[in-house]
């Protein structure tokens, strides 16, 4: 154990230590190879051209390895089989759509990515709206936002706990199954019903992302001026009308900017429904699907095939950002 | 203060006034009410995992503070603990024993049917002889006339009020037995390396994106934005794969933890490069004008200047990589091992919903240990994680 902790430390001094030591030491090597003192302008030049690249390489080195060079193995593996060794075409995909799982699980995340982005932005709105009108408004977001923090697994045993169902006549100690016993109402295995189970598995990411809908909302509102709220007033608009026809078209464009955000992390999204029913009583989704294949199926070919569909579905916020970017900057 | 301009205004207008008191008192409700709902589910874990194990599992944690009802069992001291008193044998003693004091017992029994049918301070007659009475504080007396003489003491059932009772005990259980020290360990070892060395990569390279001219510089950060929402689904299967073939040729393990840092570092740059870019990007033209003027290299004007202003943008990528690396599972499930050296706190309290799917005075204790560190990052730094949200989403 002492080792272990030692080498954590050990390795982080090596890799500042080596960061550190390729940063100065390539830029001493330009200006000593390309310098001196009769340095010339071609000399000059080229070790500007030289320079940003010497900034960018580690970067670009880790960049290219972990993330771009893996999109384009995965596509490669996913015509292969299971030993990744025998190629089989589109056979991964044929096997997909026939696969009543993989059918269940885009289903299930079609559902989860129409109702937790919506869930997570109406409640961060409210919250956004109500709390800058508060005293305790700070508070009230803190305690909000806190679901942030907690790992996703840490998050499926605290909801975990609050659907928890006990048999017979033993006492409720899950809340809900506690409440809905309270109301007269018979005590549910809120995980098993089928089709509505995945609502509440939807419920704890929109518990953890609502924060994140309200931070980015409030920040949104706050940018809309003053006067435009002021002159609304003036003309006798009242508060329903103030916040649906003028503080929403204000700031549609960051709504958009929360819902893709959020689409995203639905789509990776695989611990809430290991945690909660590993993909049991029809609640699979592609991310956790793909898990399985690759930790309990050790099928390469299958795992890169659901990967490949993940990466689809966000090819098209991928090029909406791309596009967005470069509308900004400009390409140059 | 909307409250002292409304009471400024004229006593002409007072619907207005009640109308404006109706609407605060609406938000105040509604907004009450959306912050209970959001965290009384974190209370219950909380208040759970300081529970006895024994209330846990049959009270609701809401009524963590009253007394609940339940029955128990004790057991006599047996024939050789009689005195000869006042000519006849007593046998007395208590049925609680030293962690059992304070149960307000109602009503006692000797087999599994009679538990409730006798009121405390009543009497029964154990088959051993003589007569046997139980008060409400677990004391016993057990009379005879003829001497005892058996070898087990009498097993005595009963019901009883057991009020509340708080301990640490769940927490001692999992840290001691069910390797959550370990992996608490653990988890800080993949987390510090993985959150520092992106850094330093980052800054570099968002100050060349930032701030240095070059052709195909805009292709640059084009590519970085979207490899930004890039699925680390679509990278696991080909890094596991060149691991297990990079690994047996230095003669070292495929999962390890150089393996977990160097991939973390990997996912977690285009975020850190596309925050840092953005904030360099605003620091003054000025100052980076006139240091270039005054003869300063680029590499200076980022040690000594650039590096120091982006304190902030540092900070906040850093919660953001503190906070999303030491809440994964999926990297640290493929990339590091199962055994206790390797398995990280989400790995481990994933794995006790499995084995320990019932136990929950070990999940609610495990799961608080797993969050308390975030939550304490979080809270103190929580103008840090807010600014870098709002600067890491794509506009």
């Amino acid at each position: 154990m002492f080792d272990q902790v030692l080498s954590a430390l050990t390795t982080v001094v090596i890799g500042v230590g080596v960061c550190v030591l390729y940063f100065w030491g390539a830029n001493w090597v330009l200006d000593r190879l390309l310098g001196g003192d009769n340095e010339t302008s071609k000399n000059d030049g080229l070790r500007t051209s030289i320079r940003p690249w010497i900034f960018l390489f580690p970067a670009l080195f880790f960049l290219s390895l972990y993330l771009i060079y893996p999109v384009f193995a995965t596509v490669w593996l996913s015509l292969f089989d299971s030993s990744g060794r025998k190629f089989i075409g589109l056979g991964n995909f044929i096997w997909a759509i026939q696969d009543g799982n993989f059918l269940q699980s885009v289903y299930n995340n079609l559902l989860w990515l129409i109702i937790v982005p919506i869930g997570a932005t109406i409640f961060g709105l409210i919250v956004a709206v109500m709390a800058d009108r508060l005293w305790w408004g700070n508070f009230a977001k803190s305690m909000i936002f806190m679901p942030m923090a907690i790992s996703f697994v840490g998050a499926s045993v605290i909801w975990k706990f609050v659907y928890d169902y006990r048999s017979g006549d033993s006492e409720q100690i899950g809340i809900l199954n506690a409440i809905v016993n309270g109301l007269g109402m018979e005590p549910q295995v809120w995980l098993q019903i089928p089709f509505w189970n995945s609502f509440f598995l939807m419920l704890i990411l929109i518990w953890i992302q609502t924060g994140f809908a309200m931070v980015i909302l409030s920040a949104a509102l706050r940018g809309i001026p003053e006067e435009t709220l002021e002159a609304a007033r003036i003309d006798g608009a009242n508060d329903l009308q103030i916040f649906f026809s003028i503080m929403i078209p204000q700031i549609f464009g960051t709504i958009i900017v929360v819902w893709t955000t959020i689409t995203i992390v639905v789509l990776k999204v695989f611990d809430i429904v290991l945690a909660m029913t590993n993909g049991q009583w029809d609640t699979q989704v592609l991310a956790n699907l793909m898990f399985d294949w690759l930790t309990r199926g050790v099928d390469f070919g299958r795992s890169s095939t659901i990967a490949l569909v993940i990466m689809i579905a966000v090819l098209p916020i991928m090029i909406w950002n791309i596009r967005e970017v470069n509308k900004e900057e400009g390409t140059r | 203060m909307a409250n002292v301009a409304v009471a400024d205004l004229p006593a002409s207008k007072p619907s207005f006034t009640l109308n404006i008191d109706w609407s605060k008192l609406a938000t105040h409700i509604v907004l009450l009410a959306l912050v209970i709902i959001w965290t009384l589910p974190t209370v219950g874990l909380l208040v759970s995992s300081v529970r006895d194990k024994d209330q846990l599992t049959v009270s609701g944690w809401w009524s963590a503070l009253t007394t609940t009802q339940r029955t128990g069992g004790g057991r006599t001291l047996a024939a050789d603990a009689q005195v000869l008193e006042n000519g006849v044998y007593v046998i007395s003693g208590n049925l609680l024993s030293e962690d059992e004091q304070g149960r307000t017992l109602s009503a006692y029994g000797l087999t599994n049917n009679t538990f409730g049918d006798n009121p405390v301070g009543t009497s029964v007659a154990p088959k051993e002889g003589g007569e046997l009475t139980v008060n409400a504080d677990g004391s016993y007396t057990w009379v005879s006339e003829t001497e005892f003489d058996f070898k087990r003491g009498q097993r005595v059932l009963y019901t009883a009020q057991i009020p509340p009772r708080f301990t640490l005990d769940n927490y001692r259980e999992v840290l001691t037995s069910e390797g959550i020290d370990r992996s608490f360990i653990n988890s800080f070892t993949v987390t510090i390396p993985a959150t520092i060395i992106p850094i330093l990569i980052a800054a570099f390279a968002a100050y060349a994106l930032a701030w240095m001219q070059f052709p195909g510089r805009g292709y640059l950060v084009a590519i970085v934005v979207g490899l930004l929402v890039v699925p680390l689904q679509m990278s696991l299967i080909p890094i596991l794969q060149l691991y297990n073939g990079v690994a047996p040729m230095l003669g070292v393990e495929a999962k390890s933890y150089l393996g977990i840092w160097l991939a973390h570092t990997g996912f977690g740059l285009p975020l850190a490069i596309y925050l840092l870019r953005n904030y360099m990007a605003g620091l003054p033209k000025e100052i980076m004008e006139s240091a270039r003027m005054d003869g300063a290299s680029h590499f200076k004007i980022f040690t000594t200047m650039v590096l120091p202003l982006s304190f902030p943008a540092l900070a906040s990528f850093a919660i953001f990589q503190f906070l999303w690396v030491w809440n994964d599972l999926l990297v640290a499930t493929v990339f590091l091992g199962v055994g206790d050296n390797e398995l990280v706190l989400t790995g481990r309290l994933r794995e006790l919903i499995g084995s320990r799917g019932d136990n929950w005075e070990i999940l609610t204790s495990g799961a608080f240990i797993s969050i308390i560190v975030p939550l304490i990052v979080f809270f103190s730094l929580q103008r840090y994680f807010v600014r870098g949200l709002l600067a890491g989403s794509v506009k």
